[in-house]
């Protein structure tokens, strides 16, 4: 039976034989955990609760709202139907272009009327995860690499690398100065990576970053652009997290810092979605905004591997040109945001956790160093097991990141709602004063000294 | 400045220069529209169900079960094929494919996976079908290139010819690919558009119908909504493999290109209304006649023969003894005509490999009726302007020399190697004679 089926493997390609898709990474493990045994507060009370998912579930009922006043925005209502067989047939990779008018101007406003957008800059794919890929099929070549500051979020491995043949080049950050990367660690990282006979291509930037949830700041963008301008590299800014800033320092975009940097545009691009910002991430809206044409052009032959629909196209062409709409619901998801992870951030410093202090995303970067049995990543490994199966709350390890330093965990707080919030809170707190428990009886019995 | 692209970002593998595209362009800048436009270009190069908006239907309307779990829904079979190849093949490989062939394969299948199409050769004197000649010169081909066969990738039924596979063609593949431990892709997206006989066979109601089972995981079907239900603009592909290796992979590679949820739940309510799939598949297929046999009939009465088809959207038509010669320079001086002058996108045999010159694809479905009479007006009204240009030219070239070197398009007519013309190929068309007096004028220059 093993044969037969590494018979069927062998017949496939090295990319289809690889590990480069990375599933095997914990961070999806807990996924799986979470699939088996699903919380829900009255058929499974007792399941695993999902907070390794960074989803934007807070402001449906907004989105739901508009959708049912604006019943031409659907094409499958008496009153959109009209437009069915328009919008069906509509197959040109360009996109709609009211969706891309729409799209440029959504992104505007979310950088606070800083930046303005070309609507024929703006590609489609499909969603974060294909234009990222696209993206560096654009700027690099198998064997070329990216610097991307870690911890970074996980699924790069695969999405710059595993068909591309595109290397990344962490550049380790840590919490000496509250994980911010410098210009001196991009540089280091950079010459080594010369000095090993590597192309680096160009830099990868998430930001607000994932899985920190900080936003970086003027100062850091404008020296890492004027290195890569220096090192004429890629600029390759990921700002799927753009709209989900809750708290001050406001966001500053790439596409802002530009305008008073002296860079090269041609080198600098930008990867959207509406996943995060909008929490509509089932709808596959990838965007890739480069300020080079020919990365426009390429990227949009590519894109026909993954245009969104047409359908998804037409409503939410609709959606973001609704001024009024779009104002309230970036003013209340960041509210609602804000008030969120206070209540996670406040409840479990009351347990004696803390958690980077972060200011966007979906998740906040919590600190387990204490309960780590040694300043180990396989201790950190144990220590996730254990609230995987014991605490049963999916929260992703550090490591899964590749953060060089054990003990961090990446906790998700927007992806269920407030009775959820209280139970795994309650299960924290239970969990922390077992293991405080655990921890002074092993520090006890080191001492010698009897309970 | 340099620019610091990919080499795929500079390379032409998108194939997007190809006359295919072109002729889009051309339809895009001056459309035709009955009321506000009626001499732009009528839109013939677009495989696109134009006939039908609205409907339901099944994912296959073949004679085979499939496994639900066996399927991995992809935007589209642009980014199905691109991803079955990721899973099957890389650079250094090639994978055999029947020629004429869909012009997007030479991006979709070869751009970034880094693999190579090496053509089977069909050619008219048997109706465009694979022969076990055809498949081992191919396989010789690919080897003299140093490239390691993968695959064969069929598209039953046919872009371009319209037509489905004969049951000895696919137990000819099947044996072929076990043979040489290949597999074969089967692009599927016509299949809901079969609209005459002979019935069409599916490349998995033959493997299930295969004694040897190792050939079970070297299968794969392709499909799509965007041909049989007209919906291209949803992105709605999958990908069907009894291979969990494959289905695995194909599953991870997904996720760069998925079906928006929102698509996916408007067309699950639509396909489960059994009642509605089930009448519209028959009356698309009703529609797809009727405009097929206007379009064969039209043309021929403009003494333009077709293929002799049975599904998908569009015909094979045969324009040979339009030619000023039996070369792809003539194809393209008559193609350009047909795009500026006659204002009809139609897609010439070379974009899709080809190896006659003189070949055309013209789509039928994608337009109106009316639309469609106009079309063929127009084509009339070029091959009689070439009639009637012909009697003139005629007493010309008694008194002239031959080789004068001269081409017109008037001229072109007396310069058909018809020779070939209808050797093993079935002819539509109400009037044989036809034919035959149109040899004599010829043959009498």
């Amino acid at each position: 039976m093993e044969f037969a089926s590494e018979k069927k493997r062998e017949i496939l390609s090295s990319i289809a034989r690889n590990d480069g898709h990375g599933e095997h990474s914990p961070y999806f493990d807990g996924w799986k955990a979470y699939d088996r045994n699903p919380f829900h507060p009255t058929q499974n009370p007792d399941g695993v609760i999902q907070m390794g998912l960074a989803e934007n579930q807070l402001s449906f009922d907004l989105i739901e709202e508009w959708i049912k006043n604006n019943p031409t925005a659907s094409i499958c209502t008496p009153a959109g139907v009209g437009k069915f067989k328009d919008v069906a047939n509509f197959q040109d990779y360009h996109g709609l272009m009211e969706f891309r008018q729409a799209v440029a101007k959504f992104m505007g406003r979310v950088r606070r009327g800083k930046a303005t957008f070309d609507p024929n800059h703006v590609v489609m794919s499909g969603g974060a995860t294909g234009a990222s890929e696209t993206l560096i099929f654009c700027l690099a070549n198998p064997g070329d690499a990216f610097l991307v500051p870690s911890p970074y979020y996980p699924a790069f491995d695969r999405d710059i690398r595993w068909r591309t043949g595109v290397r990344l080049i962490p550049v380790p950050c840590d919490s000496s100065n509250n994980f911010q990367v410098t210009l001196a660690q991009m540089e280091s990282a950079y010459t080594k990576a010369i000095e090993a006979n590597i192309n680096v291509k160009g830099v990868i930037l998430t930001n607000p970053s994932n899985p920190l949830g900080i936003t970086l700041s003027k100062e850091t963008l404008t020296s890492l652009l004027s290195f890569t301008f220096e090192k004429n590299l890629h600029m390759v800014c990921d700002e799927i997290y753009s709209a989900t800033v809750f708290n001050s320092p406001a966001f500053t975009s790439i596409s802002e810092v530009m305008q008073e940097t002296e860079c090269n545009p041609d080198l600098v691009h930008i990867i959207y979605s509406l996943s995060k910002d909008l929490g509509l991430p089932g709808f596959r809206v990838g965007i890739i905004y480069s300020y080079n044409d020919q990365v426009v052009n390429c990227a949009r032959k590519m894109s026909s591997f993954g245009l969104v629909s047409s359908q998804s196209q037409h409503l939410l062409a609709s959606m973001l040109s609704d001024e009024v709409f779009v104002k309230k619901f970036l003013e209340e998801s960041s509210r609602r945001l804000a008030k969120r992870y206070s209540r996670f951030v406040e409840g479990l410093k009351q347990e004696g956790i803390h958690c980077l202090e972060g200011n966007a995303g979906l998740f906040f970067w919590m600190d387990l160093r204490h309960l780590l049995k040694e300043p180990t990543h396989d201790a950190e490994m144990e220590l996730w097991r254990v609230i995987i199966k014991d605490v049963k709350l999916n929260v992703s390890p550090g490591s899964s990141f590749h953060c060089t330093e054990p003990g961090f965990f990446r906790v998700c707080f927007a992806n269920m709602d407030d009775h959820t919030v209280e139970v795994a809170l309650k299960r924290i707190k239970e969990f922390v004063s077992n293991a405080m428990e655990v921890a002074m009886l092993r520090n006890t019995g080191e001492r010698g000294i009897s309970a | 400045m340099r620019l610091l692209l990919s080499g795929k970002a500079k390379c032409n593998s998108h194939g997007q220069d190809s006359p295919y595209f072109h002729g889009w362009q051309e339809y895009e800048k001056n459309p035709y529209d009955q009321t506000w436009n009626p001499k732009g270009i009528i839109q013939m190069g677009l495989a696109e169900n134009h006939a039908l908006v609205q409907f339901m239907a099944e994912i296959r309307g073949n004679k085979v079960s499939f496994d639900p779990s066996k399927i991995v829904l992809t935007a589209g079979a642009t980014s199905a094929n691109e991803t079955i190849i990721f899973c099957l093949a890389e650079a250094g490989d090639a994978i055999l494919i029947p020629t004429p062939y869909y012009p997007g394969f030479d991006r979709d299948l070869k751009w970034r996976t880094g693999a190579d199409i090496v053509p089977i050769h069909c050619a008219s004197s048997n109706g465009f079908k694979i022969t076990a000649c055809a498949l081992q010169q191919a396989y010789q081909e690919a080897q003299n290139r140093n490239l390691k066969v993968k695959g064969v990738l069929i598209t039953n039924p046919s872009n371009p010819l319209g037509t489905t596979m004969t049951r000895a063609e696919l137990d000819l593949l099947m044996e072929f690919i076990v043979e040489k431990q290949i597999h074969l892709v089967s692009d599927e997206i016509y299949s809901g558009t079969v609209f005459s006989s002979p019935n069409y066979t599916s490349t998995m109601e033959v493997l299930s119908k295969y004694e040897k089972a190792e050939v079970w995981d070297s299968v794969h079907v392709v499909y799509s909504l965007s041909k049989d239900f007209g919906l291209p603009g949803f992105r709605v592909g999958a990908i069907y493999s009894n291979n969990d290796w494959v289905i695995a992979t194909a599953t991870k590679m997904s996720s760069f290109g998925l079906v928006s949820s929102q698509t996916q739940y408007f067309l699950s309510s639509l396909l489960s209304d059994k009642k509605f799939t089930k009448n519209f598949i028959s009356e698309n297929k009703k529609r797809l006649k009727k405009q097929h046999a206007l379009l064969v009939s039209g043309l021929w009465n403009a003494g333009i023969s077709c293929l002799e088809s049975n599904a998908g959207l569009f015909c094979w038509v045969d324009m040979r003894h339009l030619l000023s010669s039996n070369t792809f320079e003539a194809e393209m001086e008559l193609w350009q005509k047909i795009v500026y002058d006659v204002k009809l996108n139609i897609s010439p045999g070379s974009s899709c490999h080809c190896s006659e010159p003189g070949w055309f694809r013209m789509c039928f479905a994608c337009m109106t009726e009316e639309a469609l009479e106009v079309a063929i007006r127009r084509i009339k009204a070029c091959v009689e302007s070439v009639s009637g240009g012909r009697d003139k030219v005629l007493s010309r070239q008694r008194c002239t020399n031959m080789n004068s070197g001269k081409k017109s398009f008037s001229s072109w007519v007396f310069r058909v190697p018809i020779h070939d013309r209808e050797a093993g190929m079935v002819l539509r068309g109400p009037d044989p004679n036809y034919r035959r007096s149109h040899h004599d004028q010829v043959e009498a220059t």
